[in-house]
């Protein structure tokens, strides 16, 4: 049997529009690692990424000499701590030399990117063990110029030159989301509440604080109708995973966790050129194409992390990813239904608003935070029902989708 | 100069280090009537989505727009 050929010769499609058809492996997660996420003084890029690392090999029983090939995901390294040629600076501090090290950015998806192209690797066939780490160090810069930074993931010819931050292009998306649909300020406050309610629970959160409606109602604001308790959190934290082809999984853990699916997609990286904000085509397509691999609904979805970069970015998720009818996000996620005990809940780690957002180590964890589920390794925030578990890793105002899912093996 | 519609707008109150002294300023993405869509800054009275609105003398090459 020939191992390629054009696509409908029985081979497996791994993507919309690639041409090479080849039999894909089943993969598998067999090792995590994460940092702690908050504001560390003492801590600079390299031992975050090496400590979340170290960790992963050890969860997998496995030694750097036995990684194959090494992906960093990370945004702004260059920006906010003045180091370039960060994959290799990353992976022979892991002891990890001589391998392909290579570097992915993707705004706050490039660690799900990264993990995107290590699936690619392993499913191919190209290499059995491959690491990705996904990092950033954000806090050694006043919050002007992290904004300043974070503005480079948009249109610095267009939008941006007029000033416009993050927080302001999420700020039109909810104030378009609120004219077309009826959302209301306290459907996007809810978020806020719900999400620090679960991070509370996480010992490595960066704000373990639990918020009244009123309080996220009342913060001061950003861009309206967005005040602090909408924004996510500007963190430092690395986070971690190790992938091996399902069939030797065991060789390196007892509970490996299969990734039934994953998918990136693009867009235009300025919002005043998309035809609508209040949808994300590439979160759309990235899902589409997900569950067609993983051969399930979105309502067989038992929980998920969602890029909650703002709050309004869970509500659009939601409704993106088909868990709710468009436009109903808000009422959804207000009726508790998102909640850690509601009937699918979303970002039991306590999101990006509570556990962190340090922006290239955010898709990866987003990924150890599924996995700690699936094991039944949650500790205080487990949920019940954990066998099928969504990430969507979110670049930019939606440039960059990245929707995996995983399910245990 | 042209002219459009409001599609949606904020206030921002937090702004990046090269735009500290403006705050609190109001940005808006302006349906053109000429087609297309583009990201400005408002002059004068604050604006909501529907508003008619009018490009203003240019600074530089930040587009500015105001209520008609």
């Amino acid at each position: 049997m020939p191992a390629r050929g054009p696509a409908g010769d029985g081979g497996v499609r791994p993507t919309n529009g690639c041409k090479l058809v080849i039999e894909m492996r089943p993969v598998a997660v067999v090792g995590i690692g994460k940092t702690a996420f908050g504001a560390f003084a003492d801590r600079d890029l390299r031992t975050l990424a090496v400590e979340a690392g170290e960790k992963c090999l050890r969860n997998a029983h496995a030694e750097p000499s036995q990684v194959e090939s090494f992906y960093l995901g990370n945004f702004a390294g260059p920006s906010f701590v003045g180091q370039n040629h960060l994959a290799p600076y990353v992976s022979t501090a892991l002891g990890i030399t001589g391998v392909p090290s290579t570097r992915i950015e993707a705004a706050c998806a490039s660690s799900g990117s990264a993990f995107f192209h290590a699936w690619t690797e392993v499913a191919a066939g190209v290499y059995d063990l491959v690491m990705v780490v996904g990092v950033e160090k954000m806090t050694s810069q006043p919050t002007a110029r992290v904004s300043q930074i974070l503005a480079g993931a948009g249109d610095c010819s267009g939008e941006m030159k007029v000033g416009s931050t993050f927080a302001s292009l999420f700020a039109m998306i909810a104030r378009r989301h609120m004219y077309e649909f009826g959302t209301r300020k306290e459907h996007l406050s809810m978020v806020a509440v719900k999400n620090h309610a679960a991070g509370a629970l996480n010992p490595d959160a960066h704000m373990r604080k639990v918020i009244t409606l009123e309080q996220a109602m009342n913060a001061k604001p950003i861009a309206e109708p967005l005040n602090l308790y909408d924004c996510s959190l500007v963190s430092d934290g690395a986070a971690a995973v190790l992938l091996a082809p399902l069939e030797r999984a065991r060789e390196f853990t007892a509970k490996p966790v299969r990734v039934l699916g994953v998918a990136q997609c693009s867009d235009y990286v300025a919002l005043d050129q998309k035809s609508g904000i209040t949808t994300f085509p590439a979160v759309r397509r990235a899902a589409e194409q997900v569950y067609r691999m993983a051969g399930v609904t979105p309502r067989e979805i038992e929980f998920a992390e969602l890029h909650d970069c703002f709050t309004i970015a869970e509500i659009v998720a939601t409704e993106d990813l088909g868990f709710v009818e468009k436009g109903q996000g808000g009422p959804y996620a207000f009726a508790g239904c998102t909640a850690l005990r509601g009937e699918r809940p979303v970002n039991t780690s306590g999101g990006l608003k509570s556990k962190g957002h340090p922006v290239g180590a955010t898709g990866v964890a987003q990924i150890c935070d599924l996995v700690l589920q699936i094991r039944g390794e949650a500790g205080e925030r487990q949920i019940e029902r954990h066998s099928l578990g969504l990430a969507e890793n979110l670049g930019g105002s939606g440039a960059t989708c990245v929707v995996t899912i995983l399910g245990a093996a | 100069m042209r002219s459009g519609t409001v599609y949606t707008e904020t206030v921002i109150w937090s702004a990046p280090e090269a735009f500290a002294a403006d705050v609190p300023y109001q940005t808006a993405i302006v349906a053109l009537d000429e087609g297309g869509r583009v990201t400005v800054r408002v002059l004068g009275h604050r604006v909501v989505i529907g508003d008619r609105v009018t490009e203003a003398e240019p600074r530089g090459d930040i587009p500015f727009f105001r209520k008609v």
